[in-house]
């Protein structure tokens, strides 16, 4: 007990129902095209409005082309989706953030950088990555379409409250390792379903050390896990990465928030359901090998597992280094890499290379605001100049929802968050990695460790 | 949708695949629609086992064999694991099935598979193990789950365990009733909270 999951989770309960779920108070709902147009109909075939819509905030990311968003999208089915969304929202009053509006982006890329999502918050999304919000000292998790449809019903959810896993991760991170690392670092160890029923605090000093934007990353991959969530106590560098921020407090109220968000974290004798201890210096640039993201490795290792179906689809065989190994692919973004952090580390590794020919690259900011800053800091003619173009915000090629879809049999190194069969395109095979990695891949068409450039 | 549980005994369908995610359940490419279709989704559950790229049935695959049948689908370890996406709790329903016997599933999976009145069966290891042994030995063997007495039985062995479900989701199924309807009952308990953490 005592621990800052019980701080913020105890604060929201507005009721306990025997032998049941938790009726818990939902500070910020987000909406995207793909899991909430069941929701909204819900709502409709009960006769019902949207109870708080204020809190609710509603953008479409996954079905965005990344070129011409100005035009209208040539896929209907797509279309007809993002309408849909924007019709709701109209209809329910709840704001709305389109395509080519300045404040459009993926949605997990978008809460944190406008201020929507704040410490001691309880957040959720019809999303699985809804994670990533943990990293400002939130509480938030992904759910399904009819737990929206709750949220909107009545700005509560019911939901069992879940064990909680510290881990720590303690230590310095070596030259070339990234939040990204520590992630599939910690998949590799616990395995994807480590972490399920847990909601997860990241704790230790290479923790702290991370960046907002690698905080955000961490979090994220907190479902891959198997993690409903995972978040990290507010400090500094969260106050600082917010104050300013368009939605966050301003004045005397950012004072009075500061003063509250400082109280939020674990007591020193905070009791933990499970506890996880690693050593930062243990880690090294990861890549995956397999076909889900516990699947991964060092990237100077070789393929520990048995031959086995996921090995199969991807075209390796037990025992092999990947070093060296052909790409056809770069993907560099998606809400887990898709941030200015990502794009710096990218184009500092990129500077004075060119992308290898034969390589398809695909690099997508997380929202316009991304994008503004990466123009703003000059980094597009850094790209530009070793021969990688812009593309604009969404998901994209994560899911291929749009257009971005890997080919068949293609082998794509990709700063997203799954590498499961089919995730980027039927048959495309995925080997997550760091943004790092991804532009060391980018300029030599293979597999390359990153720390030869650096 | 909404359908009251009582006891269900069925034969079943046996996919002894660990980690079995959502992105295999329902492709993202079958999201993009706005209605809660469920024989839509259905038609395309596991889609690319199912079928071969170039649209041809995949006999090897399970769905695809005559030989088994039935509601109960049985999965390996953490199934429904990756994307939050219900669509894929829609596609297991769609398809006909009514209840999933596991020994762990993913989290908002599980939640997913409860509001659409599938219900998620957890059972040991060792029960799992026996069930796709007994499938493999007699494809019409037949399981019998009873939410009253949250019970499971494997009815070629006779193993019976109990699974663990919540008084108040039990409620639920057993009178179709859903958690929307129970919140919309609440709002003076909300207001309530809303003014007291201003």
């Amino acid at each position: 007990m005592n621990t800052l999951f019980d701080k913020i989770w105890d604060s929201h309960v507005v009721s306990l129902i025997p032998d049941g779920p938790t009726q818990l108070y939902i500070d910020r709902l987000y909406c995207h095209e793909v899991t909430s147009p069941q929701a909204f109909d819900g709502l409709r075939a009960r006769g019902i409005k949207c109870f708080r819509p204020e809190k609710i905030f509603c953008m479409p990311d996954h079905n965005t082309p990344t070129h011409d968003q100005d035009k209208p999208i040539e896929d209907p089915v797509s279309k007809r989706q993002v309408d849909s969304l924007e019709r709701n929202a109209k209809e329910f009053g709840l704001n709305y953030f389109g395509m080519m509006h300045p404040k459009n982006g993926i949605i997990h890329v978008v809460g944190p950088e406008r201020g929507l999502s704040l410490p001691g918050m309880t957040i959720v999304c019809g999303d699985s990555h809804t994670s990533t919000h943990g990293a400002v000292g939130a509480v938030a998790f992904g759910i399904g379409t009819s737990e929206v449809e709750m949220v909107l019903a009545s700005q509560c959810i019911l939901q069992q409250k879940p064990k909680s896993m510290r881990i720590t991760v303690d230590g310095k991170l070596g030259k070339g390792v990234t939040a990204k690392d520590i992630a599939l670092y910690l998949m590799m160890k616990i395995t994807t379903s480590g972490a399920t029923g847990y909601f997860i605090e990241y704790a230790g000093e290479a923790v702290r050390n991370l960046s907002m934007e690698g905080r955000l990353t961490l979090c994220n991959l907190s479902i891959e896990m198997g993690a409903r969530g995972g978040f990290i106590a507010p400090d500094q560098v969260t106050f600082d990465y917010l104050k300013g921020r368009e939605y966050a407090p301003k004045g005397e109220e950012w004072d009075k928030a500061v003063e509250y968000w400082k109280t939020l974290k674990s007591a020193d004798d905070a009791v933990f359901d499970r506890e996880l201890h690693f050593d930062a210096a243990d880690i090294a640039p990861m890549i995956t090998y397999g076909t889900n993201p516990g699947m991964g490795m060092p990237i100077d290792g070789t393929i520990p597992v048995p031959q086995c179906k996921a090995l199969d689809y991807m075209g390796f065989t037990s025992g092999q280094s990947l070093l060296g190994h052909k790409i056809d692919y770069v993907f560099l973004g998606a809400c887990t890499n898709g941030r200015i952090e990502d794009f710096r580390a990218f184009a500092s590794l990129v500077k004075g290379h060119k992308k290898a020919p034969g390589v398809t690259a695909w690099l997508v900011p997380g929202s316009w605001m991304v994008d503004a800053q990466i123009r703003e800091e000059g980094l597009d003619k850094v790209l530009e100049e070793a021969g990688f173009e812009i593309r604009q915000p969404g998901c994209s090629a994560c899911l291929a929802m749009n257009d971005d879809k890997i080919p068949a049999g293609k082998y794509s190194v990709s700063t997203s968050n799954r590498n499961f069969e089919g995730r980027q395109g039927p048959g495309s095979r995925t080997l997550l990695a760091s943004p790092l990695t991804a532009a060391a891949a980018a300029i030599t068409g293979e597999v390359t460790d990153p720390r030869k450039f650096l | 949708m909404k359908q009251k549980f009582d006891i269900i005994e069925s034969s079943c369908i046996p996919l002894p695949l660990e980690n079995v995610d959502t992105d295999q359940i329902i492709p993202a490419r079958f999201l993009k629609a706005v209605t809660r279709d469920e024989k839509f989704f259905g038609d395309n559950l596991f889609r690319d086992w199912r079928y071969k790229p170039d649209g041809s049935l995949n006999k090897d695959f399970v769905l695809n064999d005559p030989r088994y049948s039935g509601e109960i689908l049985v999965a390996g370890k953490n199934f429904g694991s990756g994307s939050s996406r219900e669509h894929a709790a829609w596609a297991i329903a769609g398809y006909g099935f009514r209840v999933v016997i596991s020994s762990y599933f993913a989290d908002i999976h599980r939640n997913n598979e409860l509001n659409n009145f599938v219900l998620p069966v957890v059972v040991s290891e060792e029960f799992l193990a026996e069930l796709f042994g007994s499938i493999e030995k007699d494809p019409a063997t037949r399981v019998r789950v009873d939410v009253g007495a949250k019970t499971v039985t494997n009815l070629a062995t006779g193993r019976t365990e109990n699974f663990p479900l919540g008084e108040y989701k039990q409620y639920c199924l057993m009178n179709a009733l859903d958690d929307i309807d129970y919140l919309l009952q609440q709002k003076s308990k909300i207001e309530d909270y809303e003014k007291k953490s201003k």
